[in-house]
This record gives structure tokens, C-alpha cells and sequence, in this order.
């Protein structure tokens, strides 16, 4: 049966009221939703980002799961020994889930990711991109998209984001898949595929930021839509080697049906600077990723 | 019924391990401390150890594994050396403030630049501040006894503090030597079960907690009280592992500090690890010649033995400080530690003279600690000799 809001769980099972989000924070909506699809046993661990504060300081908690903050390059194997000691203890019935930034998983915390995913320990991390270093005050990762405003790159960002969920996918792991905040449904979908699986699971949810990303709060679903509409972050999942376009990003294939780019950037202060041939460069990456994603679908790719 | 075994110090420390029964193992390799982890796969892949072997892609990852299995109440084992070492720092820092009973063996090794695989405590030394207890074996035997015991003393209650177990590479990492081995029913019956401490804090999903979040100023520094308060209560913990060792083993190695022929002596010789085997023979030279010479061995650098060393060495004439790791730009680490305790203001201090030496590996002889105490002692006697410390061995005419 396909998830729908009206049979995922009403009661809050990780974030409760009261956490220290800002106003339109994406994840509010994406760790709620971990909480919804995979229930009260599963463990969190954090690594430094926003979420370390968003969950609350000492002696409190906004999080009803146990949460373990732990240091910024780290999370996945400090999942990975949890997921060990589960192991040698016989608890089958639990998640493992590493919720970390964008900085965490494709900056600091990649050593220990890759060495997660290539022991195909038994975890779900889950990277949620916001698309720099918020938590700091907004400055560049290798997440952050091209010509980007940060505070480390005033002028724009002069590369393009690394491709984090297909450097996972070439680990060979059983479940890789995108999401977006906009499709929450979608992200919950995947998220119970991968609690069904035992092995390494990544989903790179896209996690639009009002504070860094420069938009007005009430549009961070909006956001998130509008980056897999134009065809920017295609939602997909690799299960166990096979590619397949997922929910909306199915019908995108077609260039005619997607968002035209300059309407998702222009909405942003941070692509304030943009100019029109940075717009015709970023249509150009976005049909090359296209041709490929083309035939890709339905397709084995490890 | 134990049995007896000829093994090198890194093996000794993975059949310690193994009679400690730990549920997680993570570790990577790096010279010398390569065979312990050797060994312990060896163990698991023949099912003669059932744990999750976890095989990182670094120490960084070795101890934050180890970290994670603990919160989760694994009783954990990693190993390391050197770099490696320095490398986990924040890990070793986390699995102290976690308050998480690690148990870590250290191959002491030189820290690089230049490269060098040989001994020296700078690499175990640097850790002082971390919040792990850290002690340091003086042969393959204690090596054994010692991972039995730590596994003892980091889950008391009392304590609930990781601890490093400290062994010299090559000295004893790669030299066989024999060895008793504990019976299997013996350490079961002097260990708590496997995963039993900490139950009351582990991951529980009735129980659900938040670890280590946001501390404000006016609650952080009581954590870092506790951790202090803990390493003050293990000094009782560490005797007291030793007592029960000892009824136990017949093997007594004097807890915080291990003292020879110090009863009588007017010089006392301060060591740490497997040069104070030589130190002792040295000592037995010097009595024949007539120096009333003793041994006083830092089994532990954290918790720090303040009230022994002040107990035995306060009023011994002189005390001969032998450093085998530097802090660059102040001295010998173990001279200014040992001083900073002495120093009485009734003028009755002994001397305390510091020779730093042995670093990289260089070799720290019986004749070279016959050379200190004749020259310490002789300019003792003319009343020439002041507190400090010098460097000893060192081929100046290289760096000139």
C-alpha cells in the first residue's frame, strides 16, 4: 500500500514541539517523517549540523528516539558500531540512521561514509543537503551548488555540487536513492524500502534552507518542488545495482515537461548575482544530466 | 587451569582480549601494532572469539565504532599506534567525556616527522589530558594482566572511564617472551559479564536518551568535575583491581606505581615501561657498588599517582627522572610531572633530575643508566646538582 498523509502515524515519534528550528526549517518536515515511517526503535546519530541544535540543549530534548551527537567526521562509523553491538547483542529489530548535513556526508564525514557503505554495514544515513555549511552561518561545501552565493564564496560558487548519491551507488551498496523535502511522501516511500533491506542504505534528501538558500520561509516546500521540477535533483533509487526515475522526476524525461531553471534560481538570494549565461551553463548541466539519466532508467548501473 | 604460551607482546595482548570476551572489535592496521589485530581476526573468523570484527578504513573510525558499540553497551577492544593515535584525538577525547569503558592497547611509537616505527611515549603521552586512564606495561606478562585488569578497572562503576594500555613496540610488541595465561574461568569470574555495566545509560528504545547535546556554560563544566572526580576514584579502583588479581593469579604488579628496592634507597630512579626492566638491573649494579639505589615504575600517567610518589619519594635524597618523550619547548614530560608534585615549600625537596633519552627507539641500556646515577650522584655529593633536566645520548656533534 502506498504511503499517503493520512496513514503515516499522527504522533510525533522523533522531533517533538518545541525543538529550536528556524521558521520554515526543513527538518522539522524530513526527520518527523524518519520518525513516522521507521517508529519508536531506531537510534539517530548526529554528527555536528543544524540538527545539533535543533534537537535542543542540555538537560533537554526535543527527541523522543535515542539520539547520539557525535563528532563532525564520524557518524557513519559510530553507526556502524552501534549497528555491531546490535548485532552481537541479537536486537534484529532495530534502525540505525545517521541524519547528517550536507558538510558531514560529502565534506568531512566522506572517509567514514565510504567505509560504511563499502562494509555494507547494516545502517540508513541519510543526508540532508542543505546546500552549505548553515549551521556555521552559511559557508561552502562540496554540496553547494554552482555559482551559489555563501559566506566563503561571496561571488558564487566557481564548481558544481558533488554527486554524493552516485559516489554511494559505486560502493556497490543494496539502496541509493534522492529525495526532496517537497516530496515528502516520495521520502517516506523510500525510507520504508530501506528499513525493509539489511545492508548499507543512503538517501540524499534535498533540504532547501530559507536562512542560506535566501527565500522567504514559507516556501521551503515550495523549494524542494521546484528543484526536482526543473529537472536539478532528479528523484531516483539504485536497488541493488538498478536505476530507476522515481514519482514526478518519471515524467521529466521529456525537456518540454520541466520547470524553466531561472524560475527556481531567481527565487533564491543566493543566486541574486546570477547572470543569464550562469543560467544557459546550468540548462546545459541540467540536459547532460538528463541524456544520461535517459538511459539509465530501468537500467543496471553497478 | 592457566596455560603457558610463548608470545610476543602484541599477541599477548590478543589473547588478553580474547579471555575479556569483547562484543565489538574495530581497529585498523598500522606498524607495530598490526599483529594484535591480526591475531583477534584470526580468533573471530575461527569462531574461537564471538565478536563483530568491524574492519574500518581508519582510526578515526576505529574509535568512533568503538564509541558506538559502547553507547550502545557493547563491552568494545581497538588498538593503535603513533599516528594512528593522533589521528583519533577527537575520538579519544569523545570516549572520555562519553564516559565509555574502552579498552585501547597503544604500541608506543615515535610520531612523525621523519618516519619512524620505533619507540617512544610520545605518541601515548600526548594523551594526557583526554580523560583516559592510561598505564604503560613493562613486560609481555603484565601486558596480558594488564588488558585483563583494565577491562576491571574502566567498568567500575566508580569509574566508568576508557583506559589506554600502553606496550613498547618491539621491545615487547615483537618479542616473545613466555607467558602465563589465564584460565578462561578465572578472568569470567573477575570480569563483570560482557555488556553488563553501563545498562542503565546504553541505547534502550524504552528508555530513549539524548547523548551529548548543546551544554551551556553553566552546566559543561561540572561534566569535566565528574570525569576528574572519576580518575581520582580510580586510584582506589586500580589497587583495588590489583589486590584481586593478585588472590587470584598469584601476579602483583603494585597498582598505581610499581616500586623496587625503594624501602632503603636514597636515589630513586623513575621509569615508565620496558626500559625499567634494564633500570632494575642497573639499580642491582649500583647496590653492588655500594648506591643505595631504587626504582620507582609509573605503571599509571592518568590518573596521575600524586600521594605515592609523594609518599615514597619525598624524603629520598635525589630522584632521577628518565623521559623517553618530550614536550617540545618545556622538557622531559614524565620529569615535569613528577616535579610538580614534589616540590615542597620546607626546602626539604630532593633533588629532582630529569635525562631525556630513548626517543625514536634509541636504546636505553643498563650502562647508560649506570652513567646517570654515577653523574647525578657524583655532582649530588659536591653540591652541584640542581633541579632540572638534560638530554642524554644525544649525538650533538650531528645537529652542530
Amino acid at each position: 500500500m502506498p504511503i499517503t498523509i493520512k496513514n503515516l502515524p499522527k504522533e510525533e515519534i522523533t522531533l517533538q514541539p518545541g525543538h529550536a528550528a528556524c521558521p520554515g526549517c526543513p527538518i522539522g518536515i524530513g526527520l518527523r517523517i524518519v520518525g513516522k515511517v521507521l517508529g519508536k526503535k531506531t537510534v539517530i546519530v548526529i554528527p555536528a549540523c543544524c540538527t545539533s541544535i535543533v534537537q535542543g540543549p542540555y538537560p533537554y530534548s526535543a527527541v523522543k528516539v535515542p539520539l547520539v551527537n557525535v563528532i563532525f567526521a564520524a557518524s557513519a562509523a559510530v553507526a556502524s558500531g552501534i549497528a555491531g553491538a546490535f548485532e552481537a547483542q541479537g536486537i534484529k529489530d532495530a534502525h540505525v540512521v545517521v541524519w547528517a548535513g550536507d558538510g558531514g556526508t560529502a565534506d568531512i564525514g566522506l572517509q567514514a561514509l565510504s567505509g560504511a557503505a563499502e562494509r555494507n554495514d547494516n545502517i540508513i544515513y541519510i543526508c540532508y543537503d542543505n546546500e552549505a555549511y548553515m549551521n556555521t552561518g552559511i559557508q561552502r561545501s562540496g554540496s553547494t551548488p554552482y555559482k551559489a552565493w555563501t559566506t566563503t564564496t561571496i561571488t558564487g560558487k566557481t564548481e558544481f555540487k558533488k554527486n554524493m548519491p552516485a559516489i554511494i551507488a559505486q560502493h556497490r551498496v543494496p539502496y541509493v536513492a534522492t529525495a526532496s523535502i517537497g516530496y515528502p511522501l516520495d521520502f517516506a516511500e523510500k525510507l520504508q524500502k530501506a528499513s525493509k533491506i539489511k545492508g548499507f542504505k543512503y538517501i540524499h534528501l534535498l533540504a532547501p534552507c530559507p536562512v542560506g538558500w535566501r527565500f522567504d520561509p514559507s516556501l521551503t516546500a515550495e523549494m524542494g518542488k521546484l528543484a526536482v521540477l526543473t529537472g536539478l535533483w532528479p528523484l531516483y533509487e539504485v536497488e541493488y545495482g538498478v536505476f530507476k526515475l522515481t514519482g514526478v522526476s518519471l515524467s521529466l524525461v521529456d525537456k518540454d515537461k520541466r520547470v524553466p531553471l531561472e524560475k527556481y534560481l531567481r527565487l533564491q538570494g543566493r543566486f541574486k548575482h546570477i547572470t543569464d549565461e550562469d543560467i544557459k551553463i546550468y540548462e546545459e548541466y541540467v540536459d547532460q544530466l538528463w541524456r544520461a539519466l535517459k538511459d539509465l532508467h530501468g537500467k543496471r548501473i553497478v | 587451569m592457566s596455560t603457558y604460551k610463548v608470545l610476543t607482546g602484541n599477541y599477548a595482548v590478543a589473547y588478553g582480549v580474547k579471555l575479556c570476551k569483547p562484543q565489538v572489535i574495530a581497529a585498523y592496521p598500522i606498524t607495530p601494532q598490526t599483529s594484535i589485530v591480526e591475531k583477534l581476526s584470526e580468533f573471530v573468523e575461527k569462531g574461537e572469539l564471538k565478536a563483530k570484527m568491524l574492519r574500518v578504513e581508519s582510526e578515526h573510525s576505529a574509535m568512533a565504532a568503538v564509541i558506538g558499540a559502547a553507547i550502545a553497551g557493547a563491552r568494545t577492544f581497538t588498538a593503535t599506534s603513533s599516528q594512528g593515535l593522533l589521528y583519533m584525538h577527537e575520538g579519544v577525547w569523545m570516549a572520555a567525556g562519553a564516559r565509555l569503558p574502552i579498552v585501547m592497547a597503544i604500541v608506543t611509537r615515535a610520531i612523525f616527522p621523519p618516519w619512524s616505527i620505533w619507540t617512544d611515549h610520545g605518541d601515548l603521552l600526548d594523551q594526557r589530558d583526554t580523560g583516559w586512564m592510561i598505564c604503560m606495561a613493562e613486560d609481555n606478562q603484565e601486558v596480558i594482566d594488564m588488558i585483563i585488569q583494565a577491562y576491571k578497572i574502566a567498568e567500575d562503576e566508580r569509574v566508568l572511564l576508557p583506559i589506554m594500555v600502553g606496550l613498547d613496540a618491539f621491545i615487547l610488541s615483537h618479542t616473545a617472551t613466555p607467558i602465563e595465561i589465564p584460565d578462561e574461568d578465572l578472568v569470567d569470574s573477575y570480569l563483570p559479564r560482557p555488556g553488563e555495566t553501563l545498562s542503565y545509560l546504553k541505547i534502550s528504545f524504552d528508555n530513549p536518551l539524548t547523548y551529548y547535546n548543546l551544554a551551556f556554560p553553566d552546566s559543561y563544566m561540572e561534566f569535566r568535575y565528574q570525569i576528574h572526580e572519576a580518575m581520582n576514584r580510580a586510584k582506589r579502583v586500580i589497587e583495588e583491581a590489583d589486590e584481586k588479581y593478585h588472590k587470584l593469579t598469584g601476579r602483583k604488579y603494585g597498582g598505581l606505581v610499581d616500586t623496587y628496592r625503594c624501602n632503603d634507597a636514597e636515589v630513586v630512579i623513575v621509569s615508565m615501561g620496558a626500559s625499567t626492566g634494564d633500570t632494575k638491573e642497573a639499580a642491582d649494579k649500583l647496590r653492588d657498588e655500594g648506591y643505595k639505589v631504587g626504582v620507582l615504575r609509573l605503571r599509571f600517567i592518568r590518573p596521575f599517582p600524586e600521594e605515592k610518589l609523594k609518599e615514597i619519594l619525598s624524603n629520598k635524597k635525589l630522584v632521577i627522572v628518565i623521559d623517553r618523550a618530550i614536550s617540545l619547548g618545556k622538557g622531559g614530560i614524565l620529569y615535569t610531572e613528577v616535579a610538580s608534585v614534589l616540590h615542597k615549600n620546607d626546602g626539604r625537596t630532593p633533588i629532582i633530575r630529569g635525562y631525556l633519552t630513548g626517543l625514536g627507539g634509541r636504546d636505553i641500556t643498563v650502562s647508560d643508566i649506570i652513567k646517570m646515577v654515577r653523574k647525578a650522584t657524583s655532582l649530588f655529593e659536591k653540591g652541584e646538582l640542581t633541579h632540572g633536566w638534560e638530554w642524554f645520548k644525544l649525538r650533538k656533534e650531528v645537529v652542530m
